[in-house]
């Protein structure tokens, strides 16, 4: 089974290239590059992407997939489907299920539920500490033998230094990176928005930016002390973007992701006491959403991932203070990335394609992905940067509804998404 | 009447001063059937008002029972130990139900800010906030304001403290929105830890934190005290009431720094020697029960405007 993909503009960052290539893909894998006056050879499928950016493809590092113990939300074939309906071909669940991922038996459900559905590439996030508990540390040895890509507790930081340390060392003898939610709760308990001129104007109880900047801080330090590889999740606010410019001019091996949400909208957007503008972190002030727009000029963010958080609609339309935080996302990240950062002139397509594939197949250390090279494995995204569209959540794969992005239009659309050489998202097909 | 329109009253934040100034005018006219011997008027008969508190009140229920009662509407009284939600039903099921049996007017109060807003979206009856979370407390404001009114003649160029727990306080948050808006000089203080930062940016001017209460009462016309509530001590806002009493309670010797005719307010119910002095609150500047008057005029008013008047 051979497949041409025809006609695009080839960006791989990891190859340096950006220019006009066919790529022929046999058996899953990408076979050879070819120059677009060679002929066409025989016996291959055509896809025709003239006009359109091919990429390999895109991976979520952060994604919520309910799957088990909460399948009213979300399931893996559901999630799945957003992903790959959103350009994803990878995507990177946490732990935070019900039972939590913390052992080899959740892991290989997963994975295999991710099998079974057969559209993205599902891999595990295993968790730190047995049921994310922040007490002792789960079996990560176990799970990596499983297939878990990293390690992290997410929505339940682990709050003590102590254990956090041990988590580190421990995580590094299976070359895991630790992931953290970087909230101390100390400073955030009871909080439902970012603290400051809107919580205040609204009468709702802020989360202060220091808890993200106080245990981003204190994770670099960690990372330092230990050497261990460590990913900052859904980073908002300037002070830990300051502590991860600190680790990288240390060499640190410290990295950071940030949401669509994060790049796009402020704390006004609870006006109105919208609960689908409620998430942790939370949506922050201008300034920090400055802050945010220069780290991922200047390259201190290294990936955009969505923190896809499915919740049933029963559960969002609660008081603001009761409601859950979270947004579905996997559907709107390219279009809010060439929105807010392509047509700002924010950055270029080459850092697009780098912070959507090349640099969390790093991050997680995904051998083969992230990259076109002859013999990598056939993930592709292909992207019209020119279609409009508009984003209609009634027409979601995701289980869920919960977007502030209902209704907003877009210039740039998945076309159609390739994984392990099948195509299993096509926009104008299926 | 013909300028308010509006269907709810969810805060102050969103009044036009003009619109202010019509329900205290039209609270004016209702005072006085709260001295007759017969305290009823047929205004509201076939009106149908229900009060829904999911936060225990006395002084503010039986205002707007009383409210509606005398404007001749049938006020039917919900709270939480008789409400649904102990059953599993959310808030907006229940005022999707209630909205059903088509009442003119619902009045909510409920811990968490926003609640009236969302309902308001939610039922065609008319919404009014009778204090959500922190967020804000519009009919308490506006009897304030009545009452500076009637003792001061006017509010613009006024100099109001407001003492207390800020943080938490929506009678700070509406009586600063409303108390700017119609041109006095607000100035907050109290313990550090209670007062938010940056909380003078919550209006455009007319607002300042003082460094100290006794900075804040200094030349004051009116001085307001917040109800400092017991749990805000095991949160480690301050460390005992015996020393917020020393330190942030209004005493006779501290109201002698403002202006000798000055009145004072407390939205109640009150701690007597915490926040305020009995002599204090005994005394002859303080107003807090004409306050308690004045809020069932307000509360009137509100329903009157709300409903359209008389058909």
């Amino acid at each position: 089974m051979r497949l041409l993909i025809s006609g695009g503009h080839l960006i791989d960052p990891a190859e340096g290239e950006n220019s006009g290539k066919n790529v022929l893909i046999e058996d899953g894998k990408v076979k050879a590059w070819l120059n677009q006056h060679e002929p066409i050879p025989e016996d291959v499928e055509v896809f025709d992407a003239t006009g359109m950016i091919v990429a390999p493809g895109f991976i979520d590092l952060h994604v919520h997939l309910r799957e088990p113990g909460q399948e009213h939300k979300e399931t893996i074939a559901t999630g799945a489907a957003a992903a790959v309906a959103g350009g994803f071909t990878s995507i990177c669940c946490m732990p935070n299920t019900n039972p939590v991922n913390d052992n080899a038996a959740i892991t290989r459900f997963i994975i295999e539920q991710g099998n079974r559905a057969g559209l993205a590439n599902v891999f595990p996030i295993g968790a730190i500490t047995k049921g994310s508990e922040g007490n002792e540390l789960a079996e990560m040895g176990e799970m990596r033998s499983a297939g878990i890509v990293a390690v992290s507790d997410d929505g339940r930081p682990v709050p003590n230094a102590g254990i956090m340390r041990r988590a580190m060392e421990y995580a590094k003898d299976f070359d895991l990176t630790v992931v953290d939610h970087c909230e101390d709760k100390s400073l955030s308990a009871g909080g439902v928005m970012h603290e400051g001129k809107w919580s205040l104007r609204l009468g709702l109880k802020g989360m202060p930016a220091l808890a993200e900047d106080l245990d981003a801080f204190r994770d670099v330090l960690l990372a330092e002390l230990t050497g261990a590889k460590v990913h900052i999740a859904h980073i908002s606010t300037k002070g830990a973007i300051e502590a991860v410019r600190l680790a990288k001019q240390k060499g640190l091996k410290v990295t950071c992701e940030v949401t669509p949400h994060h790049f796009t909208l402020t704390d006004a957007a609870v006006e109105g006491y919208n609960t689908n503008a409620k998430m942790s972190p939370p949506l922050r002030s201008e300034e920090h959403l400055e802050a945010v727009l220069e780290a991922i000029k200047d390259g201190t963010i290294d990936a955009i991932a969505t923190d896809h958080a499915p919740h049933h609609p029963d559960e969002k339309n609660l008081e603001f203070d009761r409601a859950p935080f979270g947004i579905i996302g996997l559907e709107t990240a390219v279009g809010l990335a060439f929105k807010q950062l392509v047509h700002t002139g924010i950055i270029d397509l080459v850092r697009l394609v780098e912070m959507f594939s090349t640099n969390p197949a790093k991050i997680f250390n995904l051998e083969g992905r992230g990259t076109l090279r002859p013999g990598a494995i056939a993930d592709v995204t292909i992207i019209d940067p020119d279609l409009e569209w508009t984003y209609k959540v009634e027409n979601t794969r995701s289980k869920s509804k919960n977007t502030p992005f209902d209704g907003w239009t877009f210039q740039g659309a998945v076309i159609a998404t390739i994984v392990g050489g099948k195509i299993v998202y096509h926009r104008d097909r299926f | 009447m013909d300028k308010f329109k509006r269907k709810d009253l969810l805060g102050i934040k969103d009044l036009s001063a003009e619109e202010i100034k019509i329900i205290l005018q039209v609270a004016e006219t209702f005072r006085e059937v709260s001295r007759r011997d017969v305290k009823k008027v047929p205004t509201l008969r076939g009106k149908t008002v229900i009060n829904l508190f999911f936060e225990p009140s006395t002084r503010t229920r039986t205002s707007f029972e009383l409210a509606a009662k005398r404007l001749s509407a049938d006020a039917v009284n919900i709270s939480t130990s008789t409400s649904s939600l102990a059953k599993g039903e959310t808030i907006l099921d229940m005022a999707k139900n209630l909205d059903a049996m088509a009442p003119h007017v619902i009045v909510v109060r409920h811990s968490s800010a926003g609640v009236p807003h969302q309902l308001a979206k939610a039922s065609r009856a008319s919404i009014v906030n009778a204090g959500d979370g922190s967020n804000e407390h519009p009919t308490q404001a506006l009897l304030d304001a009545m009452t500076i009114y009637e003792h001061k003649g006017r509010i613009e160029g006024l100099r109001v403290a407001i003492l207390g727990d800020i943080l938490h306080s929506r009678v700070a948050r509406s009586n600063v929105y409303l108390l700017t808006k119609l041109g006095a000089e607000v100035c907050v203080a109290g313990p550090n830890t209670l007062i938010p930062q940056d909380f003078q940016h919550l209006v455009e001017n007319g607002l300042t934190i003082c460094p100290s209460i006794e900075s804040a009462i200094q030349d004051a016309d009116v001085v307001m005290v917040l109800r400092i509530q017991k749990e805000r001590m095991n949160e480690a806002f301050f460390p005992t009431m015996r020393e917020y009493s020393i330190h942030y309670g209004l005493t006779k010797e501290r109201l002698k720094l403002a202006k000798p005719d000055a009145i004072v307010l407390h939205p109640g119910p009150m701690n007597r020697g915490v926040e305020i002095a009995s002599d204090v609150a005994d005394g002859s500047s303080s107003l807090i029960l004409n306050q308690v008057e004045y809020g069932l005029a307000v509360r009137m008013a509100v329903l009157y405007l709300l409903t359209g008047g008389e058909d």
